[in-house]
């Protein structure tokens, strides 16, 4: 028996789709080896391959960002949507590796494994970004996750970090067998995994019942642990509290909008002709998300879970702009995403300053009086809590304006009281950690571990969060799906002026 | 005559089923399994489906049975047959299994299924290692990063630091 020719399926065009990841994965492959023989005094060499990595990928990124390309039988594509997520992904994984070079000498963590497997990782979110089809959305996400599953795990020394990998490599594993389950209900009721001839076959409304809706249901359910939405967020709080600083940071805002991208995708190009079926199941994880985050943000006396709660919450906003499933709901979610982005890795970076010698910096209360010696850390500190609390002028108001803009015109008044609401409650603690910056005198001296890498991540954090909020992108929302060719190089533009 | 060993391998696969279940010692389940799990294999022949049939012996068989078997024998099972299991209610075990069992046969028969089989496409060893090499290329390389990524990752958190 012979096939079809090979050239039905693939051209070599199609490896230059994919170039920016080969880029990442072969470099990861190639810092493995570099770290065996660059000696100790020059373990600069390993951060700063990464960083020429993800550089050289976000430079092949660019200049394939506007050809609209669909490679491997329709199974990756180049578009807009996905060069916009890359971008957030690159800026992410810069500024993990910057923020980490210090942190891990303090914690006797420096190995070289450390950035190869961040580098796994992020190749893994730019598959996700790209994905087409649920086999290679599928495969993104668990190279995006293993490699984090071992990041949390890191420090081998602390029982929390085990005991956090753990958990996270448990549920994980039992989210992605949710997820593949849904992912094999589609592929039997349509018979396809591309998400065009999903959508495709469910305008013919030939595909409906209870069977669709089971699959329906374990989608949000596999995706929701993804982006730890209630009520498949329990894994969070202690994945973000035991894992190393820089890695809960690179997962709050990596992977989590990877999860973003795909499931709007799948979402928005896959199952859009059944939006009144997942309608009601995003919307009700969305609420329960903001809610229970946030309130429970409230009571937590660590920071890092305190964050981790937050970061429950910002996924429930985040997933109204899903809910609206509008073009103007897709662009309020990315533009949430990029902005968490920097707010996120900001407060993180704060938080990796406070970790030295001994001091471990973890709890809420270790931060009364900083404003007192360290009168710059803590404005910095108080532009990103404003920013995460959503108070203008800060970048963190304009996206939750977009999300509750979004939600308006499409006449869902309801949930956006919801969501302003709630946005009430996380401003008050957020600010109660400003009140203890300002208002309290310090109980001992602050020795911060500053680095040069952290006070660029911060100075460029602090610089976007506020020029976001400032002078907003003015831009008018265009869909990521079935965009054509040209627009997509005008929608390139806009987001990069 | 299909018929006849389809039925055969039935038997045998749920017999050796039962006494995966039933075995006390966990050894003798574990091997119980290796024999349900081959008949297994076997029906997948008579489904035509060769590949997936030495995919459920070198797997299944072959990788998850022999750690399954070594586990048990490293760690010391005899202590761990002697405990009871926790007291349950069999009862109300029996009626939630029932109840998803009903709900799972209730979704297969309710939902019209449109399924059949992709013309002229016979699941030979041969045409899915085409399939991998060819429409599936960018899935099977993604596939091998993961595999280095795991096994970069697990030897990090297993290796002994100074």
């Amino acid at each position: 028996m012979s096939g079809p020719d090979v050239a039905t399926f693939f051209s070599p065009g199609d490896f230059l789709a994919i170039l920016p990841e080969m880029v990442i994965a072969g470099m990861a492959c190639v810092i493995l080896m570099v770290d065996l023989v660059v000696p100790r005094t020059k373990r600069w060499v390993v951060p700063a391959l990464s960083v020429l990595s993800v550089a050289a990928a976000a430079w092949f990124s660019w200049n394939l960002a506007g050809s609209g390309v669909s490679a491997f039988s329709g199974m990756f594509v180049l578009d807009g949507y996905a060069a916009f997520f890359k971008l957030i992904f690159y800026i992410v994984a810069v500024f993990a590796v910057f923020v980490s070079i210090r942190y891990i000498k303090t914690e006797e963590i420096d190995l070289g494994e450390y950035y190869v497997l961040m580098l796994f990782s992020l190749s893994g979110m730019m598959i996700m970004a790209s994905g087409s089809d649920l086999l290679t959305i599928y495969l993104g996400l668990e190279l995006a996750s293993l490699p984090v599953y071992a990041l949390v795990g890191f420090l081998q020394k602390s029982r929390k970090s085990n005991e956090a990998a753990m958990k996270y490599v448990i549920l994980g594993a039992f989210s992605s067998a949710i997820l593949l389950y849904g992912i094999s209900l589609i592929y039997g009721l349509t018979g396809t995994t591309q998400l065009a001839a999903i959508s495709a076959a469910l305008e013919t409304g030939a595909v409906s019942g209870p069977l669709f809706t089971l699959a329906v249901i374990m989608l949000v359910a596999g995706f929701g642990f993804k982006v730890a939405g209630f009520p498949f967020h329990m894994w969070a709080p202690d994945a973000y509290e035991g894992a190393p600083t820089p890695i809960t940071a690179f997962m709050a805002a990596g992977p989590k909008a990877a999860a973003f991208a795909v499931i709007m995708r799948v979402f928005l190009e896959g199952l859009f002709p059944a939006y009144d079926n997942w309608q009601m199941a995003i919307a009700a994880v969305a609420v329960g998300s903001m809610v229970v985050g946030n309130i429970t943000a409230i009571m937590q006396t660590s920071i890092k879970r305190m964050l981790a709660f937050s970061s429950v919450g910002h996924a429930g906003y985040a997933l109204l702009g899903l809910v609206a499933g509008s073009e103007e709901g897709i662009a309020s979610v990315m533009f949430y995403l990029l902005v968490y982005a920097f707010m996120n890795l900001g407060i993180f970076g704060i938080i990796i300053m406070m970790r030295r010698d001994s001091q471990s910096g973890d709890q809420i209360s270790h931060y009364a009086g900083l404003a007192k010696s360290n009168r710059l850390t803590a404005l910095a500190m108080l532009v990103f809590l404003f920013s995460l609390a959503g108070i203008p002028p800060t970048a963190g108001f304009v996206a939750k304006f977009y999300v509750f803009m979004a939600l308006i015109h499409k006449g869902m008044i309801g949930l956006a009281v919801v969501a302003a609401l709630m946005s009430a409650v996380a401003a008050y603690y957020y600010i109660r950690i400003v009140m203890l910056m300002y208002m309290r005198e310090p109980e001992k001296e602050f020795l911060l571990a500053s680095s040069r890498g952290i006070l660029c991540v911060l100075i460029i954090a602090l610089a976007a969060v506020v020029a976001l909020g400032v002078y907003p992108l003015t831009y008018k929302p265009r869909p990521a799906r079935r965009s054509a060719v040209g627009q997509e190089r005008n929608e390139m533009e806009r987001w990069y002026p | 005559m299909e018929k006849l060993f389809f039925l055969m391998f039935a038997a045998v696969a749920i017999a050796s089923g039962l006494a995966v279940v039933t075995a006390r010692n966990p050894v003798h389940s574990a091997l119980a399994l290796i024999v349900c799990l081959i008949q297994v294999a076997a029906l997948f022949v008579l489904l035509r489906s060769p590949f997936l049939a030495a995919v459920q012996i070198f797997i299944y068989v072959g990788a998850v049975m022999v750690l399954f078997l070594f586990v048990v024998l490293i760690l010391d099972m005899r202590k761990a047959v002697l405990q009871a299991f926790p007291p349950v209610k069999k009862r109300f075990v029996v009626g939630v299994i029932l109840v998803l069992m009903a709900q799972i046969l209730a979704f297969v028969f309710v939902t019209p299924m449109g399924l059949s089989p992709a013309g002229g496409w016979e699941p030979t060893v041969e045409s899915i290692g085409r399939m991998l090499f060819t429409k599936y290329l960018f899935p099977f390389e993604v596939v091998s990063v993961i595999l280095l990524a795991a096994l970069v990752a697990a030897i990090v958190i297993a290796k002994e630091r100074r």
